[in-house]
């Protein structure tokens, strides 16, 4: 078990090696030159000049990209080109925010997708099937940024129940905390819970055809226990593979709702720093995120050999 | 099943329950402002943030002339190059210090000499700063400057407390600015909010009402309104001219809008590089029908919402340095397409560069139908901003559509964009007459004097058009009703003195 865990984590160092190359490299090929939009609207050829200088735009690609690779090794980021500002205390103001979501999001779908998918697969052929597949093809369609406005549009503006955006800390207001982060978690959480809703169904639909499941409504188990005890528990070892890499994903910042809905989070600060060419964040960020998304892998396949003993003599 | 309903019915009535803020002032913002420190901040926004926490040596009314600030009054010696202030004696900075002479000069020689100052290029004509006592402040200028004035009711005229000045870390001094206006600084989060809190200590402060000010930087402009609409706001900048009509629609919102000091252009490339000589605006009489396929009016109308005012000048309605003598060119298809025949060229193929957002599309799209008409085929380049700005400074343009956010000083509207060295002469036009007239009216202080130069420059400028200016840009602030006495300047800034909340 730890073996194989170390294993992962090993085959992890060149996969992040090979992002930060990719990101790097791709931010340099990006229209557009960082030092012109720091040097505000003047653009006064002295300034430019110092900046370039500075933030050393001039030295060759390969010398720029050891030279913040040797930052990033002692721990450092950067400071964001833009307002000075560490990369990694922004990293860390946004985490929290960025999970706050995820976490919520997550919840949403998992109350709602697991659920319909086990009533879809149950009531196979019925009204109730139909109305689940329905519900599950408009969440995975309808466009977050737009049922985001609208819910703006319709609770807030309307109806005045919630705060239109924006975000605040749970440690400042708990409650109003929670309002906040409700419509954007329950827009980010349509399409995560027609996905599970979606492969729920099928994985359950499977088990309720195996053999386990005939020998045990053989046996005279309650259709309830059929179910939710020999049918569910074999179907859900897809389903946690599924939710902890969609979690990895959501780490990355749901970009639209994020832009939507105000919220500073990863998503928010990876596109306003593209858009400011704000390097050192842009590769900051994508560099956590890609960890992130890395030990989310790992945590999958941990628990997957939890779940499934046949796995952990492989 | 009753008491789920009850059950409901408390959870509505606890979320709509938002306690009332009314001592909080918050103000939706386009984006979020850079570094807050006056002498290495460059966005708008930031100025706007600014304009509440650091006062100026001088500031401007709404018909732009300078009034006092730090300053209580100003002189000029006989040939304008030693400008001597009477500064205030009772104000202080945010961490207590005392605000004087020696500290202005302390400032003023950070903006000089801090290695990223933007301020520089502001202040080239100060050859020294001198504090002979608390209550004076002595600037020597290399030669007569008729912008300084105007400089210094900007950023490079704002005190920050010399105390924090930091050889070391320069940088920290904008991670949590101390300067001495009504508001100070508390808090900053990126992309979130930054929160300013009342000053007591301020010299004025009976005049400002609220308690605490928040800026929520909200990029989308129809979720900034949203937010308005819903109560979460007080005051929202720039609202799209497309929701012009339903704020004025809403009882709760008042609009209030001013016509800038900025413009939206049309800029040709004429000596910028390889394209230069093969594009077609090359010859004056093609750029000058281009103009006369224009109807701003339209533009004003249905892309504007009637609030992009026409421009035919660099100088806005409300300066004065606006002449009456160049009044806007009225669309004349038939004119237009026998300049065309008379430069020889029948079908004028040409590729029209502009910033992706839905103003600017809108308008490159209707130019591009209009233009149609007279024989032109513009074929339209939509580019993201960053892009743009590279390209146009490389000359890959024929014609593009850029803004520029507009000075208190003529200067600043004009100088950069048509003298020969100018740094944002991106289609780099060139005309020696044009050169020396606009750099003669930098060192004249009088303003008939000065506006006799420009007058001359631009009937030049307005024959050659190396740029066809389109509005004015607009600066429409949307306000809750229940706010109180606020007015838009033409420099778009957020004034909240004598702002209260009803």
């Amino acid at each position: 078990m730890l073996k194989l865990i170390l294993r992962r984590v090993l085959v992890a160092i060149p996969t992040l090696i090979l992002v930060s190359m990719i990101v790097f490299g791709l931010q340099k090929i990006l229209p557009g030159d960082p030092v012109l939009t720091l040097a505000g609207e003047e653009r006064d050829p002295a300034v430019l000049d110092y900046l370039r200088d500075k933030y050393r735009l001039d030295d060759p690609l390969p010398m720029q990209y050891a030279a913040w690779v040797g930052q990033v090794l002692q721990g450092d980021l950067g400071r964001s080109l833009r307002t000075d500002v560490p990369v990694t205390t922004l990293i860390a103001q946004k985490l929290p925010v960025t999970l706050q979501l995820a976490v919520m999001a997550m919840f949403w779908a998992l109350l709602i997708g697991i659920p319909a998918g086990i009533l879809a697969a149950v009531k196979k052929g019925t009204k109730v099937e139909y109305g689940a597949n329905v519900a599950a093809l408009s969440g995975m369609s309808i466009p977050n940024f737009w049922l985001g406005i609208l819910l703006i549009m319709l609770v807030s503006v309307q109806w005045r129940l919630l705060p239109a955006s924006g975000y605040v800390p749970p440690s400042q207001d708990l409650w109003l905390s929670f309002k906040t982060m409700l419509m954007p978690s329950i827009v980010l959480s349509t399409a995560l819970a027609a996905y599970l809703m979606r492969h729920t169904r099928s994985s359950m639909l499977e088990a309720l055809n195996a053999d386990y499941v005939r020998t045990a409504r053989a046996k005279g188990v309650s259709p309830r226990g059929v179910v939710l005890r020999h049918a569910l528990r074999n179907a859900l070892m897809p389903i946690v593979t599924l939710v902890t890499l969609l979690f990895g994903e959501l780490l990355a910042g749901a970009v639209l709702t994020e832009q939507v809905f105000t919220i500073p989070g990863f998503g928010k600060l990876i596109v306003d720093a593209v858009f400011n060419r704000d390097y050192a964040v842009v590769q900051g960020v994508v560099l956590v995120v890609a960890a992130g998304f890395i030990i989310m892998n790992l945590v999958a396949d941990v628990l997957y050999i939890l779940i499934n003993p046949r796995l952990r003599h492989a | 099943m009753k008491r789920l309903r009850i059950t409901i019915g408390a959870v509505l009535l606890a979320l709509a329950a938002t306690p009332s803020m009314a001592q909080n002032l918050r103000i939706g913002l386009q984006e979020d402002p850079d570094v807050l420190d006056p002498h290495r901040a460059r966005t708008y926004v930031g100025r706007i943030v600014f304009t509440s926490l650091c006062d100026k040596l001088v500031d401007i009314n709404s018909k732009l002339e300078f009034i006092p600030q730090l300053a209580q009054s100003w002189s000029w010696n006989a040939d304008n190059t030693v400008l001597t202030f009477k500064l205030r004696t009772d104000a202080t900075f945010h961490d207590g210090a005392k605000f004087d002479a020696a500290a202005a000069k302390a400032n003023l020689d950070r903006a000089m000499t801090l290695q990223d100052s933007l301020r520089k290029s502001e202040l080239t004509s100060v050859a020294k700063v001198e504090a002979p006592d608390a209550e004076t402040l002595v600037l020597t200028l290399k030669q007569a400057d008729a912008t300084l004035i105007a400089q210094l009711s900007d950023r490079a005229g704002m005190m920050l407390s010399p105390k924090t000045f930091n050889d070391q870390d320069p940088a920290a001094v904008g991670r949590a600015p101390v300067c001495s206006g009504p508001y100070k600084f508390v808090q900053r989060v990126q992309n979130d909010r930054i929160v300013l809190e009342k000053f007591d200590g301020y010299y004025n402060t009976k005049d400002f009402s609220f308690k605490r000010l928040t800026f929520l930087p909200i990029p989308d402009t129809t979720v900034r309104l949203s937010n308005l609409r819903a109560g979460d706001l007080d005051i929202v900048e720039r609202i799209n001219p497309s929701d012009a009509a339903q704020v004025k629609g809403d009882a709760n919102l008042t609009l209030s809008t001013v016509a800038g000091l900025g413009f939206q252009q049309f800029r040709f490339n004429i000596g910028n590089g390889e394209r230069a000589k093969t594009s077609p605006f090359k010859d004056k009489r093609v750029r000058q029908a281009f103009q006369l396929i224009l109807d701003r009016n339209v533009i004003n109308e249905v892309i504007g919402g009637g609030l992009f005012e026409p421009a035919q000048q660099p100088f806005p309605p409300a300066s004065p340095y606006s002449s009456d003598k160049f009044p806007v060119t009225q669309r004349n298809v038939a004119k237009a397409k026998a300049l065309l025949k008379e430069a020889g060229v029948e079908r004028v193929k040409a590729e029209l560069m502009f910033g992706n957002n839905t103003t600017t599309s809108a308008m490159a799209e209707m130019t591009q139908a209009m233009a149609a008409e007279a024989g032109f085929d513009l074929s339209l380049r939509p580019t993201e901003y960053a892009a743009m700005q590279k390209e146009a400074i490389a000359g890959n343009f024929d014609v593009i559509i850029i803004g520029w956010s507009g000075r208190v000083d003529p200067d600043g509207n004009i100088y950069g964009f048509l003298t020969t060295k100018g740094a944002l002469n991106d289609g780099k036009y060139s005309n020696p007459d044009v050169d020396r007239l606009l750099g003669e009216a930098r060192t004249v202080n009088d303003t008939a004097a000065r506006k006799a130069l420009y007058d001359q420059a631009q009937t030049i400028i307005q024959d050659e058009l190396p740029q066809i200016n389109i509005y004015f840009q607009p600066w429409p602030f949307a306000v809750q009703k229940k706010i109180k006495g606020f007015v838009p300047y033409p420099d778009g800034m957020i004034r909240l003195k004598g702002v209260t909340a009803g």
